[in-house]
């Protein structure tokens, strides 16, 4: 499914917080977002799953204004990892990940063997099926990450929109989200904070103050300039040996 | 079964045991019956009940008779109604506004629907036209409004916790003002408009009270405390959604606005029709909630039921305990609930919102 943004403006107590965003992930793309701090990833992730409506522009999901889709419609074919998003409730992994199903039932379509059987699905694929009965307040940062994750493949989404969900993760676990999310047959915009990691994107959007100023593959995006002038960062690209791919080495902040 | 209920996988245990629901109500029921100054055995009520419901023609004494139809019965499950609707509202309040401490009566609703009931009865606003329900209803809409509206504006000049997200903290506070605001308006409407006597008695009913009940009352309370029941059944996973905030909720299919709107909507509708007829019943929207979570988790699909079975059985309970409790007497049934919600309460304070 392709995902289109066409001049999303968003601003809130008269603070821009994106500007004049226009961007197309194609189908089974996979697209990085990166950006400092505040530059507008996350809010421009919430603006392309339609939990905010911007104040100029639209989001198309296949060329339709996801404006003028119900939200359930939309819940069936596009799921969000937000970050950090918690609960105080006393609820086991199993039925976090169940959430997800929410779009597909009603009190009509009642709960069925077809949802554990996603549900048993989502957990395995994020390594998590030992822990289903676990507690979440019992949880680590990183295995509700890998929570979050599983209840939005529990929804079985065609577009799939990650707000940095390699945070707070162990580097074995981010190796394999990140290898599960690319595997995953689906369109992918994920937001990262680790540029290298970003690098094995199909496509790279940088976030600068609200404008997205480089779209493009990660080579041509991810250059020296623009580590120095978005990211305020002094680095090297050297040549892997095994692959001859680039990979960064920071030296110092500007 | 009806498909509403059958929720499959994650309610299928308790379908084992949900046939035991209304058994356990109408045993409460004949307990809060039989349970008195007077005790009337069972089979006295029974009997009664053939003959006022079938026209068996037992002979009974029309002294109990008159005690277990005109007095206790329709009490006992107006007070059933009353626990229902009052826990959902709990419930319901606190898992949209993600607030362990949301309940009618500590976020100012019951205050604002006496406000209500009392300017309609006492200072006949409507001249007559509005029923005590409507006016009530208004008042309580009014008060939630308010109190939403404070906490927003105390939250966000604090820096806030998120969009849409409150602290517990605010909730109250803006709670304590509204409920003060409106028990203000209250007293200052009956010294206004109300002479002596008068002045007396609804002060008696502010306490809750479930004394002047009758039939006419339960064709009011049972159709608002079911068709509360009903609408939250109905809206099961929408609240199981909110789980993780307002944002996850939208993100998983649910149309916040709408859904939030009927559903405090609904529930301010069924406590302002529960204050209308037994004033502010306080703390049962906080206590039964919490309790239940604690004995069947926090799936809607467990915890409405269990809230409205529970909320039921405990408003019966202490009204016979303000029956018996001081010979002679009969204390507000308001007093007795706040006599365990507030240690409860208190609880939940110290133990955190992880008590949740």
């Amino acid at each position: 499914m392709r995902l289109t943004a066409e001049h999303l403006d968003w601003t809130v107590q008269s603070k821009k917080l994106l500007d004049n965003v226009s961007l197309t992930v194609e189908p089974g793309q996979n697209y990085g977002l990166v950006g400092p701090n505040g530059s507008g990833k996350t809010t421009l992730l919430k603006l392309l799953a339609g939990l905010r409506k911007p104040r100029t522009g639209q989001v198309l999901l296949d060329g339709q204004p996801i404006s003028r889709m119900r939200q359930r419609d939309i819940a069936q074919t596009l799921a969000l990892v937000e970050q950090q998003a918690e609960t105080t409730d006393r609820l086991n992994v199993r039925q976090a990940v169940g959430l997800g199903r929410t779009p597909f039932l009603s009190p009509l379509r009642p709960w069925s063997e077809q949802d554990d059987i996603i549900v048993a699905r989502a957990l395995n694929d994020v390594d998590m099926a030992h822990m289903a009965d676990r507690l979440w307040h019992t949880l680590s940062g990183g295995e509700r990450q890998r929570v979050h994750i599983a209840r939005a493949l529990a929804q079985q989404p065609n577009i799939l929109l990650l707000d940095e969900p390699t945070n707070h993760l162990d580097i074995h676990h981010q190796l394999s989200i990140l290898q599960l999310v690319r595997q995953l047959p689906v369109t992918v915009v994920i937001a990262l904070h680790d540029l290298n990691q970003a690098m094995a994107c199909d496509r790279i959007g940088v976030m600068d103050h609200g404008h997205l100023v480089a779209d493009g593959p990660p080579a041509e995006v991810l250059t020296t300039e623009r580590l120095q002038t978005t990211f305020g960062v002094q680095a090297d690209l050297i040549e892997d040996p095994l692959d001859g791919s680039h990979i960064m080495r920071f030296r110092n902040a500007i | 079964m009806s498909p509403l209920l059958a929720a499959g996988a994650f309610t299928r245990p308790i379908l084992r045991w949900f046939w035991l629901t209304p058994l356990i109500l109408v045993i409460a029921l004949i307990a809060g019956t039989a349970i008195g100054e007077t005790s009337i055995p069972i089979d006295i009520i029974l009997k009664v009940l053939a003959n006022k419901l079938w026209d068996a023609g037992y002979a009974v004494d029309p002294i109990d008779s008159g005690i277990v139809w005109s007095y206790r019965l329709s009490r006992a499950i107006v007070a059933a109604s009353c626990g229902t609707g009052l826990a959902l509202a709990g419930v319901v309040l606190q898992a949209l506004l993600r607030n362990p401490l949301a309940d009618p009566f500590l976020m100012g609703i019951s205050a604002g629907a006496s406000t209500g009931a009392v300017s309609v009865t006492v200072a006949g606003l409507g001249a007559g036209a509005i029923t005590l329900s409507a006016g009530a209803f208004a008042g309580a809409c009014l008060a939630f409004g308010l109190v939403v509206v404070l906490a927003r504006a105390a939250g966000s000049g604090t820096g806030g916790g998120g969009r849409g997200i409150q602290t517990a903290g605010a909730i109250i506070l803006a709670g304590i003002a509204g409920s003060q605001l409106f028990n203000a308006l209250t007293a200052f409407i009956i010294t206004k408009s109300a002479n002596a006597e008068e002045a007396r008695g609804i002060m008696f009913w502010l306490l809750g009270s479930l004394s002047g009940v009758r039939w006419e009352d339960v064709m009011l309370a049972v159709p608002a405390a079911v068709g509360g029941l009903l609408v939250c059944l109905w809206h099961m996973r929408a609240l199981d959604a909110f789980t993780f905030g307002v944002d996850s909720a939208s993100s998983m299919g649910v149309a916040v606005r709408p859904v939030r709107g009927i559903l405090i909507g609904v529930m301010a509708l069924v406590t302002a029709v529960m204050v209308s007829m037994v004033g502010a019943i306080g703390f049962v929207g906080l206590v039964i909630p919490h309790a239940m979570r604690f004995i069947v988790g926090s799936q809607h699909a467990r915890l409405i039921p269990a809230s409205a079975l529970a909320g039921a059985v405990f408003l019966i309970g202490s009204d016979v305990l303000s029956r018996v409790l001081v010979p002679g007497q009969v204390l507000p049934i308001g007093v007795i609930t706040s006599l365990i919600g507030a240690p409860a309460f208190a609880l939940i304070l110290i133990r955190g919102t992880g008590a949740r």
